[in-house]
């Protein structure tokens, strides 16, 4: 299962979390901090897989993570899960984000935060995987647009928008 | 054309984002949320009424505020009622508020729950997946009432779309796990199993994540599921990688969903049926086959995919470890991985290989490889591949190599990072005594360990080493010359000089003979050390001063002089203070024979596991180290008296015994039981606290005056009780059933309040020892004050007297009554025996009906006597009983009742 997904940049700014078992906020917020910590000093080219931190469960929960230029993505997983196959998850992720967003790039995922949340949403829910076939996440994810511009069309452009 | 076209956002939104990334400071930053957060509130609290586009544009700052780190403690309310909006974009937001923001525990669920109603009825497959979303996200109990039922129906309906099937498999197996009494498979059983079959790859994906969760909890109503996941997956692999087009990643078919059909498979031992069987065994030779194959693509992510697969159908070949071929070329295959340029292959093929080592065919295989993992533990460069590197060591060490892996093991706690050093040392310390053929290697081997990474040497491990030389004769010499030879170096960790200090204490005159090592020579050495150790340590080294007395005669006059000056014997710390006053008394008035046989040599210890792999396995955690229960248990009885208390001897003087088991408390002067308790075992702990299992015992008890009150592995409570008017005795016996003494036994009677009040117990003290295998009695004497069922006297009386009393007791709280259903056999001659332990006089020939049981009895207590009156009334073929009481106060009748109501 996985136990949570996290994504910040470089300096550990959160771009997304998404945690799939319940903590109370503050320690959401550690996690994502411990999570940073123990991810950011690693070298790269080394594996990326490691021991999930002290308040996420210990050793019996791993860590896997892809670092694209300035994102960490980083799933916390329970041994259940195939190492490799999460890590081909994250890639199916990131491809689709950036097919979504073309080119994605973090201010992407700054301001469009629900629409990320909506994309992941279509791949993994409750902690399990639905799917990971990029074009069916992508029809899916298509028809919500959709649906969202014959509503928004309407009034969206005579709003005086605080 | 890109699937969000940014232009189309919310501009507020932007704005205020933009602002935030403009804030120069933490402050600036939280200034202006501050003010955002009040603006929001107030545009929620308006009278204005918001459109939905505002309601979202609001609830899309929050969800960025919260992000941010900041709690939300409104706007949930709003969110909900986004729920209801017939608007895709306005319920999709309000959704997603509530996945990220609403906990389970929230008192918003039953408004919640309404708006999910409504869409999982809707037929609108896109609100039935987001209502789905919500329930997999949030997943609370009051969730699982409302749906558990509903959902099934959805996933096996005919005229489910794929989307809302996959959605509704997950929601369902999240639904399990929180309440897994509430989701009912029995009827769908067979339906879900067979959406392995489905033929949108998308629905399978889905299913096998439920499927497998249901098959580890229920593996024998899911059993179908193996015959169906082996032809799925050996239609995937022998698939061209064409075949299943939109499934196909990186030119492999359906990587994810054929790791998650090798994992399913792994729940159950390998198929019975041999069509099945071969099926699957060439579903695995095909794979390990592909692995050789030249790749298809230069593309990290095709050796990904592809090799995700081949490791989950090594874990199967490993999991069914009945096929030497596979077992070997699996083997061979992590072999090659071992020293794969990819470093996660590499961390993975030692993991593997760990699993691997324990398998009997593959064992020697495994071996082969041991230069690799040394070379990886030298050289490798991230720490999670090292970590993994120890831990095959660990697995792969057996008698033929212990001594290698060991010094290679010892040689990298000198460099280890700082992470994994006390799991290193642990792991150290316990193969060197697995394997120990001649025991001067082990004692080296520790000793080394405590010079090398003396600060993570936990106390099990300097204890385990003092019981061993303890124990064994042939190397108490050894043991003596070496540690004498370590304490030698300027610095030298403290736990050393514990060890040596115990050590030279008990052996000393071993090598006393030596002039380089004479008694004079290991007391300075000792004493060398005194001032720069910390309380428990120089507590431990003025036991090893007064044992030196003993020894070595000729060191009396130069020790008595150390206790004698000031800052032994006033010493700020009564610990200290104490021993120093006492050892200088000791050594002055007893003869040599009284010193002798107080300061004899340490008796051996008894054997037990050792506790150093106890807390090994703590560390690990129980799913790492496979431990089945009883050995836990034995674990426990072994270390009952792990931290060595001795008895007897040690009860004058605290010997250097106390301090192995008392290193952490103030004041061990004799066993003190507070010292003891770091390493006690609570004989309870297994079941739980006593009182609430015990409780249950006690009701066997209201018709019963003797029988057993609570046994587990190491213990037996029995009980037996007589009553006589209003006093009572009651004889505890404790029996211990292991072979090993208790020490500092300790029984404390915890009535339960409500009978507390009611009752005055004196207890008598029992032994504080009971001997392995012995008995001991204790004695309560209990005196009723008010009514207690068991102070029952019998009265006997003829049929007219007890219609006559019967009718006495006619106000209505004078009665109670119950009817209920039978737990127990309804037989008469048990049913008499029961009434009569009870303490009442059972009465014949005074009810009409013959079945029917009369009893009648007088409840003493010290300030009053109570009258009651039974009747009770069965009826076998209802299996049903009724049960009435008439007493002369009306709280018995009523307690009564409740309490016999329980018996039959």
């Amino acid at each position: 299962m996985i136990k949570a997904i996290l994504i910040f940049n470089n300096h550990g700014k959160p771009r997304l979390s998404k945690f799939y078992e319940h903590y109370t906020e503050d320690t959401e917020q550690q996690i994502i901090r411990e999570t940073f910590h123990l991810v950011s000093k690693r070298d790269e080219n080394v594996c990326n897989f490691l021991e999930g931190g002290m308040l996420i469960g210990g050793s019996d929960y791993k860590l896997i993570y892809r670092h694209y230029a300035t994102l960490y993505f980083v799933f916390c997983v329970d041994s259940s899960e195939s190492e490799l196959g999460i890590l081909d998850l994250i890639q199916v992720f990131v491809e689709t984000l950036d097919k979504c967003f073309e080119n994605v790039c973090e201010l992407d995922l700054i301001f469009h935060v629900d629409k990320v949340h909506n994309i992941l949403a279509e791949m993994v829910m409750g902690g399990m995987v639905l799917e990971t076939n990029m074009n069916e996440i992508i029809t899916q994810v298509d028809a919500q647009n959709k649906m969202e511009k014959s509503e928004t069309f309407i009034f969206q452009s005579t709003r005086q928008d605080r | 054309m890109p699937a969000v076209s940014k232009g189309d956002g919310m501009r507020g939104l932007a704005v205020f984002i933009s602002d935030i990334r403009n804030c120069k400071s933490k402050e600036a930053e939280i200034k202006r949320i501050n003010k955002e957060l009040a603006n929001i509130r107030s545009k929620f609290k308006g009278d204005k009424a918001l459109d939905g586009y505002s309601k979202k544009k609001y609830v899309c700052k929050l969800l960025f505020i919260f992000l941010l780190g900041h709690d939300i403690d409104f706007g949930h309310m709003e969110a909900v009622n986004l729920l209801s909006s017939n608007k895709y974009t306005e319920k999709q937001i309000g959704y997603l508020f509530i996945s990220v923001l609403v906990n389970s525990n929230s008192e918003l669920i039953r408004l919640i729950n309404n708006a999910i109603k409504n869409d999982l009825s809707s037929r609108n497959p896109t609100f039935m997946c987001l209502a789905l979303h919500c329930i997999a996200n949030v997943g609370s109990r009051e969730m699982a009432e409302a749906f558990a039922s509903e959902i099934p129906r959805i996933l096996v309906a005919g005229d489910t779309m794929d989307s809302v099937k996959q959605s509704a498999a997950l929601c369902l197996l999240r639904l399990y796990k929180t309440s897994p009494d509430l989701v009912l498979m029995g009827e769908w059983t067979s339906r879900v199993v067979h959406l392995l079959n489905d033929q949108h790859m998308g629905v399978v994906t889905a299913a096998i994540s439920l499927i497998t969760c249901l098959s580890q909890k229920n593996p024998d109503e899911f059993k179908t599921c193996v015959s169906l996941a082996v032809s799925r997956l050996s239609r995937i692999v022998s698939s061209a990688s064409t075949d299943l087009q939109d499934y196909t990643y990186y030119f492999v078919p359906a990587p994810w969903l054929s790791c998650k059909l090798l994992r399913l498979l792994q729940c159950y031992p390998p198929p019975e049926d041999g069509a099945v069987k071969g099926r699957l065994v060439e579903c695995l030779e095909t794979i390990l086959n592909k692995a050789q194959e030249p790749p298809k693509s230069k593309k990290v992510q095709h050796s990904n995919a592809k090799n995700a697969i081949l490791f989950e159908a090594i874990s199967l070949i490993i999991h069914y470890d009945s096929e030497p071929n596979l077992l070997v070329r699996a083997c061979n295959q992590l072999g090659q991985f071992l020293q794969h340029r990819e470093t996660n292959l590499r961390y993975l093929a030692l993991e593997s290989m760990c699993t691997l080592a324990s398998s009997e065919f593959s064992h020697e295989a495994v071996k082969t490889h041991i230069e690799t993992v040394i070379n990886a533990l030298k050289t490798e460069r991230d720490v999670s591949v090292r970590q993994r590197a120890a831990d095959l060591l660990y697995a792969m060490c057996d008698r033929s190599n212990a001594k290698q892996i060991v010094a290679e093991m010892l040689s990298y706690l000198e460099t280890a990072d700082y992470s994994i050093r006390e799991e290193m040392v642990l792991k150290v310390a316990i193969l060197a005594e697995k394997y120990a053929v001649d025991y001067s290697w082990y004692v080296d081997t520790i000793l080394n360990l405590i010079r090398i990474a003396g600060d993570y040497v936990s106390e099990e491990v300097w204890y385990r080493v003092i019981q061993i030389v303890i124990n064994r004769d042939d190397v108490q010499g050894y043991a003596a010359k070496t540690v004498f030879e370590a304490l030698q170096a300027p610095a030298c960790h403290e736990n050393m000089v514990k060890v040596g200090g115990y050590i030279l204490g008990e052996f000393g005159n071993l090598i006393a003979g030596d002039p380089r090592s004479s008694p004079l020579v290991q007391f300075n050495l000792l004493h060398s050390k005194f001032h720069l150790c910390s309380v428990p340590t120089r507590a431990l080294l003025l036991s090893a001063y007064i044992k030196f007395i003993n020894l070595f005669p000729e060191t009396k006059a130069t020790i008595q002089e150390v206790l004698r000056c000031d800052s032994q014997i006033r010493n700020s710390d009564v610990e200290l203070q104490q021993r120093a006053v006492e050892y200088l008394k000791l050594s002055s008035i007893a003869s040599t024979d009284v010193l002798a046989t107080v300061l004899e040599e340490m008796p051996p210890f008894p054997e037990r596991e050792s506790s150093i792999l106890a807390k090994l396995k703590k560390k690990k955690g129980p799913g790492a180290v496979s431990v089945t229960e009883l050995e836990d248990n034995k674990r426990e009885g072994g270390e009952l008296n792990g931290g060595g208390d001795r008895g007897p001897d040690t009860a004058s003087t605290p010997s250097p015994s106390a301090d192995l088991l008392g290193i952490r408390s103030a004041a061990p002067v004799g066993p003190a039981p507070a010292g003891a308790g770091s390493l006690l075992v609570d004989v309870f702990s297994e079941a739980g606290p006593a009182a609430p299992s015990t409780r249950r015992h006690f009701y066997r008890f209201v018709c019963k005056n003797n029988g057993v009150l609570f046994e587990n592995q190491l213990l037996q409570i029995g009980i037996k009780s007589e009553y006589r008017q209003n006093l009572g005795r009651m004889y505890l016996f404790y029996g211990n059933k292991t072979s090993v003494q208790f020490a500092s036994f300790m029984f404390c009677v915890v009535a339960l309040l409500d009978t507390w009040l009611q009752l005055n117990v004196q207890t008598k003290q029992v032994e504080p020892l009971v001997e392995g295998g012995a008995q001991i009695q204790q004695v309560l004497n209990i005196e009723c004050l008010t009514d207690f069922s068991d102070f029952f006297q019998p009265t006997e009386m003829a049929s007219n007297d007890f219609f006559q009393r019967w009718k006495q007791l006619s106000q209505p709280q004078q009665e109670a009554q119950k009817i209920f259903k039978a737990n127990h056999s309804m037989d008469t001659e048990v049913l008499k025996a029961k009434l009569l332990g009870l303490g009442t006089a059972l009465l014949d020939n005074v009810d009409p009906n013959p079945e029917n049981f009369v009893c009648a009895g007088v409840i003493q207590t010290k300030s009053q006597q109570v009258g009651c009156l039974l009747r009770l009334e069965p009826n076998a073929q209802a299996q049903m009983y009724r049960l009435t009481l008439r007493c002369s106060k009306d709280s018995v009748s009523k307690r009564l009742c409740e309490l016999l109501a329980q018996q039959f």
